[in-house]
C-alpha cells in the first residue's frame, strides 16, 4: 500500500525539483546560447528558437543595366540575393504588392519584357532579347529561409574591439593579490583569537563579529578622502592597484578572521598540548601544526574572497580609476550597458566571459565553498 | 605585464607579511630568552612574551581592520554632520533634507519592499528545495545548478535578466523570454523594469535568484542534521509529510533559518550593483545604496549627504549586528 501511495507523490517530488532546476538554470543557458548565436538572428528572434530556421522577408536591388553581359543575342544580369551568407529562397517577386508570387526556380514576367528566374540558393538572372537600360537596378523581393548559425564571431568582437579583454587582465590583478595578501595576517590574528590568552579577548572576538555586517557604504567616503589625502601627500595618484588590493584586504579580513578562527578553535587541544611540552613556540605551533592543519578553512575563505573580489563592482570604481587599463571587468559591463544597450550579441558575450572564471571556480571547488558557507553561518545559530 | 607586476606585488607582500611575523617574534625570544635560563628569570621571561605575542600576531590585522573598518565608521557619523566637502558643521542638516527628500522616502519604501521579500521568499524557496532534493537520487546535481547563481556578479546577473525582461513593441518578435511567454499567452508585451512599482519586484527576483542556493545549502544540511528519531516518532504516530516538514522539522532548524533570514537581510541592505546596472534608480525603483554612491559623486560629490545615507544603512543593520555579537559570545562562553 504505501508504494502505490508513494509513487505519485515521487513523481511530483521529481517535476517540481525538475521544474525548479529549470527555472534557475534557463536564464543563464539563455545567455550562454544568445551570445553563440549569430548577431543578426540574435536580434530577432528568440534564443529558445535557435535551433529552429527562422525566415525573413527582405528585398534586394539588382545590379545596374551596366553589368549585363551578352549571352546567345540575349542581355543578362546575374547574381546572388543571399550574397553569400547561406538559406535557401523559398518565395520572390518583383513588386511590393506581391513579393511573394514567384517559386524559386519559376520565372517571372518583369514589365518590360524581361524575364527573372530566382534559383532556391539565392542565385538570379535577369534575361532580356534587348539591351537592358536604366541605371538603376530591378528591386527583387524575397522570403529566404536562413539556417541556425552559431559563431564564435561575438567573443572575438568583444575580446579585442569592446575591451573586454584588457578588462579581464584588470580583473585578475584586481582579484589575485586581493585574494592572497589577507590569508595570511587572518591566519595569525585568528591563531591568537583561538588559542592565546589574553586580557580583552572576547571584546576583539565580538568586534570582528560586528565588523562582519558593517556596511561597505560607511568605508567608502571617509576612505576616499583618505586616499586623495595620501595620493596628494606622496605625490602618487589616489586610485592605484595598490589601494585597492589594501582594501579588499581590509574589509576580507573580518570574514577571513572569523571563518579561521571558528575552524582552528575546533582542532584538538591535545595536539598544541604536546608540542608544547616537547619545548615549541606559539610561533613554531603556529607555522608547523595550524597552518597545514587549516587548510581546508583557508581554501573556503580564498574561494569566498576571489569570488567577491572578482564580482565586485562597488570598491573597483570607487577605489579604482576609469581607464582602459583599470576598468574592471563588472564596471566594463556595466558601461555597455550604458552605451551598447541594444546590442545584445556584444552583452551577453561580454556577460559570459565576465561569470566563466567565477563558475569555473565555482564548479572545481564548490565542497570548499559549502563547507566555509556552513562554517560561516550555521555555527552562529 | 601588468599581471607580473600584480603577482611581483603578492610575492612581496606575503613575504614582508611572513618576514614580520617572523622577525618580531625573533626579537622578542632575543630580548626575553626563556630556554637556556632557569629558575625564576625563565619563567618571568616566559610570562613576559605570553603577555606580548598575542599582540604582535593580532597587530597587522587590528591595524587593517582599524584603517578601513573602524576609522571609517566613525568618520562617516562626523561627516554626516557636515557639509558638501566635510567641513563646515551643519549640525542636523542632512538628516533634515533626507527626510523631506522625496527620493531619499523613495529609497526608504524600496528597501522596506526588498527587505520584506527578498529574504522570505529565499529562505523559503531555498527550504522547500533543500527539503525536495534530500528525497531523490539526483538531489546533488539539481542543487549544484540551483547554487550555481551564488558565483555569478550582480551585474552578470543584470545583464542575464535584462535580457529576459527585454522588450520590443508588439507586433515584432519578442527576444525577451518574459514577454515571449506573456505574447503566447495572449497578453501585451511590456517594458517590466520601467513599470514604476512593479519593477522592485523584477529587480528583486534576481536576488531571489542568485541567493536561494546559499539558503538551499545551509537549511539543507540542518535538515539533515535533524535527529532521525524525531521524525521516526512522527511517522509511527500517523503524521502525513506535510505535517512532518512543517511541524516537526522547520521548529528544529528555526535557529538556522534566523541566520539565514539575516544573513541575506545584510546583503538586500546593501544591494547596489543591481538596481545600477538596471535601471539606475530611474523610474522610482532607487533604494539606498544606490542612492548614497549617487550621493557621492553628484554635481561634484556631497560628501555629507552621502555619508548621512550610509549611516541609515549602518543603522538598519545594527539590531543585526547585536544579535549576531550575542550569539558568538554565548557560542564562545560555551568554548
Amino acid at each position: 500500500m504505501t508504494t502505490s501511495k508513494r509513487s505519485p507523490l515521487t513523481w511530483a517530488v521529481h517535476l517540481s525539483v525538475l521544474l525548479l532546476v529549470l527555472l534557475w538554470t534557463l536564464p543563464t543557458a539563455g545567455l550562454l546560447i544568445s551570445s553563440l548565436r549569430d548577431k543578426d538572428q540574435l536580434a530577432v528572434s528568440g534564443w529558445w528558437t535557435a535551433l529552429s530556421t527562422s525566415s525573413r522577408n527582405d528585398v534586394a536591388r539588382a545590379p545596374s543595366s551596366e553589368s549585363q553581359i551578352e549571352r546567345d543575342g540575349t542581355f543578362v544580369i546575374a547574381g546572388n540575393l543571399l550574397q553569400g551568407q547561406g538559406g535557401e529562397i523559398s518565395a520572390f517577386g518583383f513588386s511590393s504588392r506581391e513579393p511573394t508570387a514567384f517559386k524559386p526556380g519559376e520565372t517571372a514576367e518583369l514589365n518590360d519584357g524581361e524575364r527573372l528566374t530566382v534559383q532556391s540558393d539565392g542565385s538570379f538572372e535577369i534575361v532580356s532579347d534587348t539591351r537592358m537600360e536604366g541605371s538603376r537596378g530591378q528591386r527583387i523581393f524575397f522570403t529566404a529561409s536562413t539556417p541556425p548559425r552559431f559563431t564564435l564571431e561575438n567573443y572575438g568582437e568583444v575580446l579585442s574591439a569592446a575591451g573586454i579583454g584588457r578588462s579581464f587582465i584588470n580583473s585578475l590583478t584586481v582579484a589575485v593579490p586581493s585574494t592572497v595578501i589577507p590569508i595570511l595576517i587572518a591566519a595569525f590574528a585568528a591563531y591568537a583569537l583561538a588559542w592565546m590568552s589574553f586580557p580583552g579577548r572576547a571584546i576583539l572576538i565580538a568586534v570582528v563579529v560586528g565588523l562582519l555586517v558593517v556596511p561597505l557604504q560607511m568605508s567608502l567616503i571617509p576612505l576616499l578622502r583618505l586616499y586623495n589625502d595620501v595620493g596628494a601627500f606622496l605625490g602618487v595618484p589616489a586610485k592605484t592597484y595598490m589601494g585597492i588590493w589594501l582594501a579588499h584586504t581590509g574589509f576580507g579580513l573580518p570574514l577571513a578572521i572569523y571563518l579561521l578562527r571558528n575552524y582552528m578553535a575546533g582542532l584538538p587541544r591535545e595536539i598544541m598540548e604536546s608540542a608544547r611540552v616537547d619545548g615549541a613556540s606559539d610561533f613554531d605551533i603556529f607555522v608547523k601544526i595550524i597552518l597545514p592543519l587549516s587548510f581546508p578553512a583557508l581554501a573556503s575563505f580564498a574561494i569566498f574572497q576571489f569570488l567577491w573580489t572578482w564580482n565586485d563592482l562597488l570598491v573597483a570604481i570607487v577605489f579604482l580609476g576609469a581607464g582602459n587599463d583599470q576598468l574592471v571587468l563588472t564596471g566594463r559591463l556595466v558601461n555597455l550597458l550604458g552605451s551598447r544597450g541594444g546590442n545584445w550579441e556584444i552583452l551577453t558575450a561580454s556577460a559570459f566571459i565576465t561569470i566563466v572564471v567565477p563558475l569555473i571556480v565555482f564548479f572545481a571547488l564548490q565542497r570548499y565553498l559549502v563547507r566555509g558557507l556552513l562554517a560561516g553561518s550555521v555555527k552562529g545559530g | 605585464m601588468q599581471l607580473i607586476a600584480a603577482i611581483v606585488t603578492m610575492i612581496a607582500g606575503v613575504l614582508a607579511c611572513a618576514a614580520y611575523f617572523w622577525a618580531t617574534n625573533f626579537v622578542l625570544d632575543w630580548i626575553f630568552p626563556s630556554k637556556g635560563l632557569s629558575g625564576a628569570a625563565a619563567s618571568r621571561n616566559l610570562r613576559i612574551t605570553n603577555a606580548i605575542r598575542p599582540w604582535l600576531f593580532l597587530a597587522p590585522a587590528l591595524f587593517a581592520l582599524t584603517i578601513y573598518l573602524i576609522y571609517p565608521v566613525i568618520q562617516s557619523v562626523y561627516l554626516s554632520f557636515h557639509g558638501r566637502a566635510g567641513q563646515n558643521f551643519v549640525g542636523l542638516r542632512n538628516y533634515a533634507w533626507m527626510v523631506n527628500d522625496g527620493e531619499f522616502r523613495q529609497s526608504i519604501f524600496n528597501n522596506f519592499l526588498w527587505l520584506l521579500v527578498v529574504p522570505a521568499l529565499s529562505t523559503f524557496f531555498g527550504l522547500i528545495i533543500a527539503a525536495l532534493t534530500d528525497r531523490i537520487w539526483w538531489g546533488n546535481i539539481a542543487k549544484t545548478l540551483i547554487f550555481m547563481p551564488m558565483a555569478i556578479s550582480f551585474v552578470g546577473a543584470a545583464v542575464i535578466w535584462k535580457f529576459i525582461y527585454d522588450y520590443r513593441s508588439a507586433g515584432s518578435e519578442q527576444i525577451g523570454l518574459l514577454n515571449a511567454i506573456v505574447v503566447a499567452l495572449g497578453g501585451e508585451p511590456q517594458a517590466w523594469i520601467t513599470l514604476p512599482f512593479w519593477n522592485n519586484f523584477f529587480l528583486m527576483v534576481i536576488l531571489i535568484w542568485i541567493q536561494t542556493g546559499f539558503a538551499m545549502v545551509i537549511l539543507s544540511a540542518a535538515l539533515r542534521g535533524i535527529p532521525e528519531e524525531t521524525i521516526e516518532a512522527a511517522v509511527i504516530d500517523g503524521a502525513n509529510g506535510w505535517q512532518i516538514f512543517f511541524k516537526i522539522m522547520v521548529p528544529q532548524i528555526w535557529g538556522t533559518i534566523a541566520v539565514v533570514w539575516t544573513t541575506i537581510t545584510i546583503l538586500v541592505l546593501k544591494v547596489f550593483d543591481i538596481v545600477l546596472a538596471m535601471t539606475n534608480g530611474q523610474w522610482q525603483s532607487q533604494v539606498l545604496a544606490n542612492l548614497m554612491f549617487d550621493w557621492m559623486f553628484r554635481g561634484g560629490g556631497d560628501f555629507g549627504r552621502g555619508a548621512s545615507i550610509a549611516v541609515v544603512i549602518m543603522i538598519l543593520v545594527i539590531p543585526i549586528m547585536i544579535w549576531n555579537i550575542r550569539n558568538a559570545a554565548k557560542e564562545t562562553a560555551g568554548h
